[in-house]
């Protein structure tokens, strides 16, 4: 146990070293001068050379890599040239917007995933399967940033069920707060509700089969028992897996909702900064998300080997 | 000598056998029939459009603009600017298709051998892995993201995020394919009998990790066009006038509870190609199952 998790989060280090080192030359594969993309298009002379200085432009690319990470591991993210306030303080303020609305998502997308997947592994060949299956297929195919702009239509200006744009946070209105990121949850909710489903059918379908489930079914346990406390257990450690791969797609669908919705969070900060060439800003973004990332991929991990013995066993010879 | 000729025919017997073989499947598959079917259109639409389109692509009519479907010449209505929405889905959908092959070419083309390599070589698996990693810690919008903020947003960047995003997904599973392959005695034998690693991989593992990477590839082009449409929805991808769904959603968000038409239509036409595509990859994953009983 200690061995395997000692050399996973060797892995992680490693892997996030890397993403330091092309997000470090990716700002300076700017096309112009990075200096001049850094202070903003109408800068003076001497606003460029005191970016320069501060991101050590003039000076030998190890140099400047060196004081990159110093600047890093402070926590520094720089500054953004449009608003002029830190990076830092604007992810505080953006983050916990997508923090809610992902997990507000996520809840969704597991009860819908996990629960039409169970159903269809269930009911397997009955019309509930079909409904569940064709269910998966709409839903990987169908755009979300589409369904969210009906929804605003229809539901928001055409309903006024729902307020088209804006938030509350959830500190001054709770209830508004809900009301403001309910529609944007459902959909991002919904779209990965799909990927989920799919797994945990397939899931459920290999454990219904196996050894472990006729044993108990043949010792006389109710059969919602079978299935709840049996089956669906087992089925759950490929179905947290898949959950932490699909974060790339919880972060993607994530930026697109808040774009749709204008909710004011990681993912309007995303895209706001990428046209107003705001190059710290994109640069912090992409950091954090790859960050993120890692970070959560090697919790599933721990997750997965708490869960399952074998994965312990195996981490030995790899 | 004359053993020669016996196996490589009964080879191509074979491999002639199985490709029937999953022909007929799919052919007794209505909905396979159906995907297949709406799958030509598209493409013929794609590659016909300059002639089939009622319209040009960009052609204002500012004296009809906001036509509700079923207008004479407007099937489909018009747009804020007097556009035909049948037309510019038309085209929108010969870039969805261009931008779509385009990224899975490319994650194929880099993916596929490194897979390979990497499932081979156990030396060069660890380096491989970890390039797998990194790609796998930027989310394809960030990505996209990122690339747009060097390079700029266009058609090709769009394709060339996707495709690059797609990468770890078609190495992991050609590189698994080529581990479970590697250990099989026919691979041994060939060794004993002196093939080069270049001709194993070539011409025993790769044709037999084929079904695995066509499959992949399906799976892959509809995640690309629904890739495509968010990017030109967010800006960063195909840029307006040029013609696709993303870029026709975005504009209808403007004008969409005056025109709602022009803000479903394109959206449909998305859900279509990735439904057909999805579709496709299921009734083809299910016919190449060798388990499979029909």
């Amino acid at each position: 146990m200690g061995r395997y998790l000692l050399s996973r989060a060797w892995q992680s280090l490693l892997t996030l070293f890397a993403v330091v080192v092309l997000v470090f030359l990716g700002i300076r594969a700017l096309p112009g001068d990075p200096a001049r993309a850094l202070a903003g298009e109408d800068s003076s002379p001497s606003a460029l050379k005191a970016i320069r200085h501060e991101y050590g432009l003039d000076r030998p690319l190890p140099v400047q890599f060196w004081k990159y990470i110093e600047q890093l591991l402070h926590g520094n993210l720089g500054v953004s040239i449009n608003t002029g306030s830190s990076v830092d303080s604007m992810l505080a303020t953006a983050l916990p917007v997508t923090f809610e609305l992902t997990a507000l998502a996520m809840l969704i997308a597991s009860l819908i995933g996990i629960g039409t997947g169970v159903l269809a592994a269930v009911r397997r060949g009955k019309p509930v399967e079909w409904f569940a299956n064709g269910f998966a297929l709409i839903g990987l195919s169908v755009p979300h940033f589409w369904l969210g702009l009906l929804a605003i239509l229809y539901l928001s200006v055409g309903a006024g069920l729902f307020p088209a744009s804006g938030f509350v946070s959830i500190w001054s209105s709770p209830l508004d707060n809900l009301h403001h990121i309910i529609l944007p949850a459902v959909i991002l909710g919904t779209g990965l509700s799909a990927v989920l489903m799919r797994q945990t059918r397939s899931a459920m379908v290999d454990a219904l089969s196996a050894d472990y489930v006729r044993t108990a079914k043949a010792k006389g346990l109710p059969w919602r028992t079978v299935i709840t406390r049996h089956a669906l257990r087992n089925s759950l450690i490929v179905v947290v897996t898949v959950a932490g791969l699909q974060l790339g797609e919880l972060i993607s669908g994530a930026v697109v909702t808040e774009q749709i919705f204008s909710l004011p969070g990681f993912g309007k900060l995303t895209i706001d900064s990428v046209f107003r060439r705001d190059y710290p800003v994109i640069q912090a973004v992409v950091l954090v998300t790859a960050t993120a990332y890692i970070v959560i991929n090697f919790l599933v991990d721990l997750l997965y080997s708490v869960i399952d013995p074998r994965v312990r066993v195996a981490g030995k010879d790899s | 000598m004359t053993t020669a000729i016996p196996v490589a025919a009964a080879t191509t017997l074979r491999t002639r056998g199985r490709r029937a073989r999953i022909i007929r499947r799919l052919g007794r598959n209505p909905l396979a029939l159906i995907s297949i079917t709406v799958l030509l259109i598209a493409v013929l639409v794609a590659v016909s459009a300059n002639w089939v389109a009622p319209d040009s692509a960009s052609a204002t009519d500012l004296a009809h603009t906001f036509s509700p479907p079923g207008t004479a010449g407007h099937l489909l209505g018009t747009d804020d600017l007097g556009r035909d929405i049948l037309s510019r889905i038309m085209f929108g959908v010969r870039a969805s298709l261009e931008v779509a092959f385009l990224a899975v070419l490319t994650s194929l083309v880099i993916g596929v051998p490194l897979g390979l390599i990497a499932g081979y070589y156990r030396g060069a698996d660890s380096v491989i892995s970890r390039i797998a990693d990194v790609l796998l810690s930027f989310p394809f919008l960030i990505l996209a993201v990122g690339l747009a903020a060097i390079r700029g947003a266009s058609l090709s960047n769009a394709a060339v995020a996707i495709g690059i995003a797609q990468i770890p997904g078609v190495l992991r599973l050609v590189r698994s394919d080529t581990l479970r392959l590697k250990s099989l005695d026919y691979v041994a034998a060939a060794l004993v009998d002196g093939a080069s690693d270049r001709w194993v991989l070539l011409r025993h593992i790769l044709p037999n990790a084929t079904s695995v990477i066509l499959v992949q590839a399906t799976v892959a082009l509809p995640a690309a066009i629904l890739g495509e449409a968010v990017l030109s929805f967010l800006g960063l991808g195909i840029q307006p006038p040029q013609p696709s769904l993303g870029t026709m959603l975005s504009a209808a968000q403007e004008f969409a509870a005056r025109a709602p038409w022009a803000a479903v239509f394109p959206g449909v036409a998305i859900m279509l190609l990735a439904l057909a595509f999805n579709i496709f990859g299921d009734s083809l994953r299910d016919a190449l199952d060798p388990k499979g009983s029909r």
